[in-house]
């Protein structure tokens, strides 16, 4: 199965323990597959060693986009966890190393 | 009225590249230059540093930047925007003040300020993270409101060449010039919306341009080295057309853009500023050119009734070391030297935290594929109560060189002062922002 890296393109951003990540589709027809698959469920079990709230999903499809919102993910929080990469700014490769049923 | 403005971002944090702002203007035709200078921790961390002397507490180098792109503002008459005055915006006007006398060059500052609420800090009131009563979080050293762009209007009304201000929304550094040459009214929804997804898109400056996206093969970004920081050509109805100096590095296309869009928004229905709550959602970005993107669409609603203040306190010390192992067993030697580490030191730090980097520091066990790294580095950290307990944890991975598995090279230690910060809401009306005026009008025989 290809991993979602091939599809789409990843951001990562944070506020305080909130982790945001973007799922943007390089090609604007792969957008319908991305909305069908990478649900917020999908994420949750992906991520699940690394997030530990809810993850909400907006959908974006003039932007051909999917934001997800990932509750208690950081640790702690950007200011105060123990961890080397605080912010998670990595996160977004974590999760584009989904795998994507065609 | 003006047909376009144009307002450049030339710093999305206080370490941002000092070169790449004195390129963007020197030769970017722009009207404003914003410099975004405040991470969460910056201004606490500031706050600080005027506690231990009253004329600090702004920007670490302000004196850098203003000293660099004076004499190129005044040459091209660009206007400066930015939060670069951190704890102490009349200090920071103050040296600016300095530094054009020093260098010839009149100047008229106008520093905002109203955003410090530390005094009026109420402990029992909630933090928006945790619900947990404020004064759990102790000792607070900073609390500091988000002001909106209409903080920053009778700045720019004051005609000052300079504006400096402390905690301001990222966005509303750019949203205020619009509304104060355009006279978009604090009602006016739709623009203000527009003008907020524009600053949002250029607040961190580099990442509008390839910075923070490169990824070479899949995302291929030239000339990194020398990447160009953004501007915008604002119209007066708030559609915008994003760009970048010619033959500067980087580049600026829809998925550059789109990644900066969505960066760190927790609603794209509903994002939430000072000046308007912006729907996102219905923004589109086309690309007109190469390193041309057009952003039109942004729709708001009215902006939230209370205002986020930013919360710091002192959270102890942290405390870590590493060393590195290579080879057959490189995995097996980092892992032994941790557990040594945790047997020697569980009990002394209620959180201890082993990474093994090269392994599975960033994300765990999660996606562990490789067996058999070649190199791993062993790092271990943990937080204290002081500096010398938080030192504790260095020296005992350093003492892994003569006392843990073989191999074992390069260690490192580090202590740091933590600033943790919580957010809670403060109502507007007790929130009042002031601006103060300090100019250098040149000697008397320039003056004649």
């Amino acid at each position: 199965m290809p991993k979602l890296y091939e599809l789409a393109h990843c951001r990562a951003g944070d506020k305080g323990n909130t982790s945001t990540l973007s799922v943007i589709a390089y090609r604007a027809e792969d957008y319908p597959l991305l909305a069908r698959e990478v649900t917020a469920d999908a994420v949750a079990r992906h991520l699940h060693a690394i997030v530990r709230g809810e993850i909400r999903r907006y959908e974006l499809p003039q932007l051909r986009a999917l934001q997800f919102v990932c509750e208690d993910a950081l640790a702690g929080g950007v200011t105060t966890s123990l961890a080397l990469d605080a912010h998670g700014k990595s996160l977004s490769s974590a999760l584009l190393e989904m795998e994507i049923p065609r | 009225m003006r047909e376009t403005l144009r307002l450049g971002g030339g710093a999305g944090f206080a370490g941002d590249r000092l070169d790449a702002p004195i390129d963007l203007a020197e030769r970017g035709e722009l009207d404003y230059l914003v410099l975004e200078c405040l991470a969460e921790r910056t201004i606490a961390l500031a706050q600080l540093r005027r506690r231990r002397d009253p004329a600090a507490g702004y920007d670490a180098r302000l004196a850098e930047r203003i000293e660099s792109l004076l004499p190129i503002l005044a040459r091209r008459r660009v206007r400066l925007l930015g939060n670069f005055g951190a704890a102490n915006p009349l200090a920071a006007a103050d040296a600016i003040v300095a530094i054009a006398s020093r260098l010839g060059l009149p100047v008229k500052v106008a520093a905002v300020t109203g955003d410090d609420v530390l005094e009026m800090l109420d402990p029992d009131a909630p933090t928006m993270e945790t619900g947990v009563a404020l004064s759990h979080y102790s000792p607070i050293v900073s609390a500091n409101a988000y002001l909106g762009a209409e903080a920053m209007l009778p700045a720019l009304a004051s005609g000052a060449d300079i504006v400096v201000t402390g905690r301001v929304a990222d966005p509303s550094l750019f949203v205020a010039p619009l509304m104060h040459e355009y006279g978009w009214a604090p009602d006016d929804f739709d623009r203000l919306a527009c003008g907020t997804a524009v600053g949002h898109l250029l607040e961190c400056a580099g990442q509008l341009c390839g910075g923070y996206f490169a990824d070479p093969g899949r995302k291929d970004i030239p000339g990194m080295a020398n990447l160009g920081f953004p501007y915008a050509d604002v119209a007066p109805n708030g559609d915008a057309l994003l760009s970048k100096v010619e033959g500067t590095g980087g580049r600026i296309t829809l998925a550059t853009a789109t990644e900066q869009l969505l960066y760190e928004v927790t609603d794209p229905h509903g994002y939430l500023t000072p000046d308007v709550t912006a729907d996102f959602s219905t923004v589109s970005l086309t690309e007109v050119g190469p390193d041309r993107i057009a952003v039109r669409g942004a729709r708001g609603r009215p902006r939230p009734a209370q205002l986020k203040v930013s919360v710091g306190y002192l959270a102890g010390y942290l405390g870590e070391g590493e060393i590195g192992y290579a080879g057959a067993g490189a995995l097996g030697r980092a892992h032994l030297g941790g557990e040594i580490i945790r047997e020697r030191l569980a009990r002394r730090f209620s959180q201890l935290r082993i990474d093994l980097i090269g392994s599975t520091s960033l994300h765990g066990r999660s996606f562990d594929s490789g067996e058999h790294p070649y190199e791993v580095r062993l790092r271990v950290a943990g937080r204290a109560g002081s500096r010398d307990e938080a030192a504790v944890i260095g020296d005992e991975v350093e003492a892994l060189y003569t006392n843990g598995p073989a191999g074992g090279g390069g260690a490192r230690k580090y202590v740091s002062e933590q600033i943790g910060i919580v957010s809670t809401l403060i109502d507007r009306s007790r929130v009042s922002s002031a601006v103060t005026i300090r100019e250098w009008r040149g000697t008397h025989a320039e003056a004649l």
